[in-house]
């Protein structure tokens, strides 16, 4: 069984499995379970063994003579070794799980000026994250994104670690990238912290992964590792407002004249609603409604005329806007690079 | 001869004078029959919401209820979760310790015969409060059956069903309560005479901490619950980050009840176990001084690990490391059970009837949840597989493989005691080997999809992470367990009328509830039997090599 675990996920690379670590923490995690799983195939196998001869050999025959079988109260010796055994093994366990847990949470440092190290404050909602990106390279950032985290890669010469403050907005939520690290949970009223670093460009999957609610399914996490350059080219548009684009002003104005202002931001716009996700750049993100489907025209038509055909349950109502709103909105939505 | 004279005398009362008499009985037997078909009729429907769950899982987007599958999905797991641990596995095996316990000491009832009685009808009541929520408009909670705060806050739950789901909790958790206070007592001060504590059968010495488990643990879960209850009704704000409350500490609450929680629903089970192994090996339980010092220690240690539940809260990394020692600690006290059950069969004559079939079967499955326990206790190990099918299929082996596997083994056991007909052996196997496979391949995927990143409690996942084979496996597995259930139900009825009549000691046993009739009759013993050994049948069997010669 146990062995059978690291053979079953061998050959498949999905992107999501705690078995192909992409940074320090998650690769320290993996020999530690190998580790746990090898010494558990080993007592596995011993037991059912012994368990499986005892079926055999000790089954009752017609050849048996009527009487009982002599009677072996104990052996105080024998009790005494498997006692011994076992707390011999729990305590080597204790030892390495120990350095393990110092290789892997380590309590972030304060941003410095040339640490190329990434600081952001990821905000649970449900069901969608917030990003308010801090500081990068000691530089304070000050702008918000969402559902979709772009992070640097390392090299050889510098790590560009990755520090997460955790919080949460409403309920409990857990972060979790499995490629990347083990989840911490983002609970109300405390504030936790994770570390991510990886030398792999890529996207990396992962989900929420405590139970929050309706949606809680389609909380999914994705985590764009750039090389420095691209990361910065994304920071430096990111910081900037949005684009404003004068050929789709009717699109403009009819999301400006709707309740959508409430609740969402557009910087540069008089839209600063805070309670659902950042629209600054909409478009510089893959999907939509956090991860659950591509963010193309169609899509995006679909959601802004109504978001619980998508997601249901979610908290963006839906507003029976006419066709013609939508489309001026989403036209407009498209020029949001 | 007991069964000729039961059926020469017996002339049944009208049926609404004996549904009278089993309404208000305060009679200990009578009392654990109804606890086991309670908690039969609620495994039936916890296993109908988990046939439900496996078949929305069966493929990647599916939506079996519609544009209502997430609210839906979310409130089938929280009952089917909350149902299976207070509504089946405590009632089956306090079900089954208010039988027996009694005729094991050579007791005539439990201590408070009205208590007994009040237990099973306020879990009984819980379980309708509970399940009351079906009919409000919100229907029932979807908060999991742990419940973090601040989901059971009221803004996040508006509807009634999650003041149902805390009321009906504290409602059963009071006749828990009083369940563990009456086995205390009973085993304390009614044990036959002779019978010292070192001399109990094994089963009552598990019972016996088992009740000391529920007196440590279910109180802070009742106050718990009562702090819901007061910040949804009366805007107390314990759980409401917002006004100074704080949601981590319902997290500490829940699972210092939680974690001991595991133990209750298995020790009775080890109890179970270290009865029927014996029996059916031929052997005396080898070790019953380490087995008992092994339950005890148990008893102890698990008070002081729930925090294993909470690795990804954030603890400081000591404190951490001390509860990954603390929790791997648990595992020398349950390695030792289990070699001490294997040294029993070692050098016996064993007997494959059904309940030594099942106590194999809990022998070769709660090994491997008690495996994949050590590999979650390790801390680093569970930032990764915490909340993940991982845990879904680590818990499943301990419950079913462990819990559930033991309760059908002392069920074909003690079944023949308590009605005086034995069950059928063929359905037995029918039901032990589909329940196995089924099990087998319900829950060994689980570990898969885990470990390949699928968290648990969620309704859906998407088509591109991989997780589909597994969860096609998991719910075919589900369809063949099924059936083994029904055949376990359809065992127990049929066999009450068309079972071979059984004898007082059919299975040529050696603790004293064997020594009466099967049934026995409402005061148990005619003469309150003398003890001098811990199996006192053995003695009388054996006046030229009793037991008490070699007992320290
Ligand atoms: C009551 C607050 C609220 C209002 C009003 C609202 N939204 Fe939303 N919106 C949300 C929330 C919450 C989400 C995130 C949903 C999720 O992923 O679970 C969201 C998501 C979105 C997204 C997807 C963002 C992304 O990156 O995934 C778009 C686009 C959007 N809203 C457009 C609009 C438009 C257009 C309007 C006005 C017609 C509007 N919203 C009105 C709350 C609101
Ligand atoms: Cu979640
Ligand atoms: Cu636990």
């Amino acid at each position: 069984m146990s062995l059978f675990l690291p053979l079953a996920v061998s050959g498949l690379n999905r992107g999501v499995s705690v078995f192909h670590p992409a940074s320090p923490a998650t690769e320290s995690i993996r020999h530690l379970f190998i580790l746990v799983l090898a010494i558990s195939g080993a007592i596995f196998l011993v037991v059912e063994g012994v368990l499986c001869y005892s079926i055999l050999r000790f089954r009752c025959r017609s050849s048996d003579p009527g009487t009982e079988p002599p009677q072996v109260y104990g052996s105080k010796p024998v009790e005494i070794a498997w006692t011994a055994a076992p707390a011999l093994v729990v305590f080597i366990l204790v030892l390495v799980l120990a350095r393990t847990e110092y290789e892997v949470r380590v309590r972030p440092p304060k941003p410095q000026p040339g640490d190329e190290a990434l600081f952001v404050t990821v905000v649970g909602r449900q069901w969608w994250w917030e990003y308010r990106y801090e500081y990068f390279n000691g530089e304070a950032l000050g702008f918000v994104t969402a559902n979709e985290l772009h992070i640097p890669v390392g090299d050889a010469e510098r790590a560009r670690p990755v520090y997460l403050t955790l919080v949460s907005a409403d309920v409990c939520h857990s972060f979790w990238v499995p490629r990347l690290a083990g989840k911490t949970d983002l609970i109300p009223g405390r504030q936790n912290s994770m570390w991510l670093q990886t030398t792999e460009a890529g996207l990396y999957l992962g989900q929420c992964a405590e139970y929050c609610g309706t949606q809680h399914a389609y909380m999914l996490l994705r985590v764009y590792a750039e090389q420095p350059s691209d990361f910065r080219r994304w920071l430096e548009n990111q910081r900037k407002p949005a684009v404003n684009d004068p050929s789709v002003q009717t699109g403009r104005q009819t999301f400006l004249g709707l309740s959508c202002v409430n609740c969402h931001r557009i910087r540069g716009t008089s839209a600063a609603g805070s309670y659902g996700p950042d629209l600054t750049h909409l478009m510089s993100r893959a999907t939509l409604a956090a991860g659950v489907v591509p963010n193309d025209r169609l899509q995006l038509r679909r959601w802004v005329a109504d978001p619980q055909q998508i997601k249901a349950g979610c908290l963006m109502p839906s507003f029976g806007l006419s066709e013609g709103q939508v489309g001026a909105i989403v036209d407009y939505f498209l020029t949001l690079r | 001869m007991a069964t000729i004279e039961r059926e020469s005398h017996v002339e049944s009362p009208p049926w609404p004078a004996r549904v009278h008499d089993w309404l208000t009985t305060v009679d200990h037997k009578k009392l654990g029959i109804m606890y086991v078909a309670l908690a039969m009729g609620f495994l039936i429907i916890g296993g109908i919401e988990a046939l439900l769950i496996r078949w929305q899982l069966m493929w990647p987007e599916s939506r079996i209820f519609g544009q209502d599958t997430p609210t839906l999905f979310n409130q089938l797991f929280t009952l089917h979760g909350t149902t299976m641990v207070f509504l089946v596995g405590m009632p089956v095996l306090i079900g089954m310790a208010n039988y027996l316990v009694p005729l094991m000491i050579g007791a005539r009832d439990m201590a408070f015969p009205r208590l007994n009685a009040l237990g099973l009808w306020t879990t009984l009541f819980g379980g309708l409060v509970l399940y009351l929520s079906f009919l409000t408009p919100g229907g029932p909670p979807a908060i999991g059956w742990f419940a973090y705060a601040p989901l059971t806050g009221h803004t996040f739950a508006r509807d009634v069903g999650t003041d149902l789901w805390a009321m009906g909790l504290l409602v059963s958790g009071v006749g828990t309560i009083g369940a563990g206070v009456n086995f205390l007592a009973t085993i304390l001060a009614m044990r036959a005479p002779g019978m010292t504590l070192g001399k109990v059968p094994f089963f009552v010495w598990t019972i016996l901490w088992t009740s000391v488990q529920i007196l440590l643990a279910i109180p802070p879960l009742t106050a718990a619950l009562i702090m819901v209850v007061l910040d949804r009704q009366l805007g107390a704000h314990f759980f409401d980050a917002a006004n100074g409350g704080s949601p981590y500490l319902w997290q500490h609450l829940f699972w210092f009840f939680g974690h001991p929680e595991v133990y209750i629903l298995i020790l009775p089970v080890f109890g179970i176990i270290s009865e029927v192994i014996p029996v059916f090996s031929r052997k005396v339980l080898f070790g019953y001084e380490f087995m008992a010092a092994a339950t005890m220690g148990i008893a102890f240690i698990a008070m002081g690990v729930w925090a294993h539940h909470m690795y990804c809260v954030g603890l400081a990394r000591t404190v951490d490391i001390y509860f990954a020692a603390a929790s791997l600690l648990v595992s020398i006290p349950t390695g030792i059970k289990m070699f001490n059950w294997l040294a029993t069969m070692y050098g016996g004559r064993i007997r494959f009837t059904a309940p030594m079939l099942f106590a194999i079967g809990f022998l070769a499955m709660f090994l491997i949840g008690g495996l994949t326990g050590i590999m979650l206790a390790v801390a680093p190990v569970d930032f990764q597989v915490s909340d993940t099918y991982f845990v879904v299929g680590h818990f499943h082996f301990t419950l079913i493989g462990g819990t559930l596997f033991g309760v059908f083994a002392g069920i074909y056991y003690w079944y023949p005691k308590v009605t005086g007909r034995m069950l059928s052996e063929t359905l037995a196997r029918w039901q032990f080997w589909l329940l196995l496979v089924g099990f087998l391949l319900t829950f060994g995927p689980m570990h898969v999809s885990g470990v390949l990143g699928m968290p648990r409690r969620i309704y859906t996942y998407l088509p591109d992470r991989g997780w589909d084979v597994w969860n096609q496996i998991s719910t075919i597995g589900a369809l063949i367990q099924a059936p083994s259930y029904l055949i376990f139900v359809w065992n127990l009825m049929a066999s009450l009328r068309s079972g071979p009549p059984a004898g007082d000691d059919p299975w040529d046993a050696w603790t004293l509830e064997w020594a009466t009739t099967s049934p026995p009759p409402p005061y148990n013993f005619e003469e309150v039997p003398t003890v001098r050994s811990r199996r006192p049948l053995w003695d009388f069997k054996h006046p030229d090599d009793p037991d008490w010669k070699y007992e320290g």
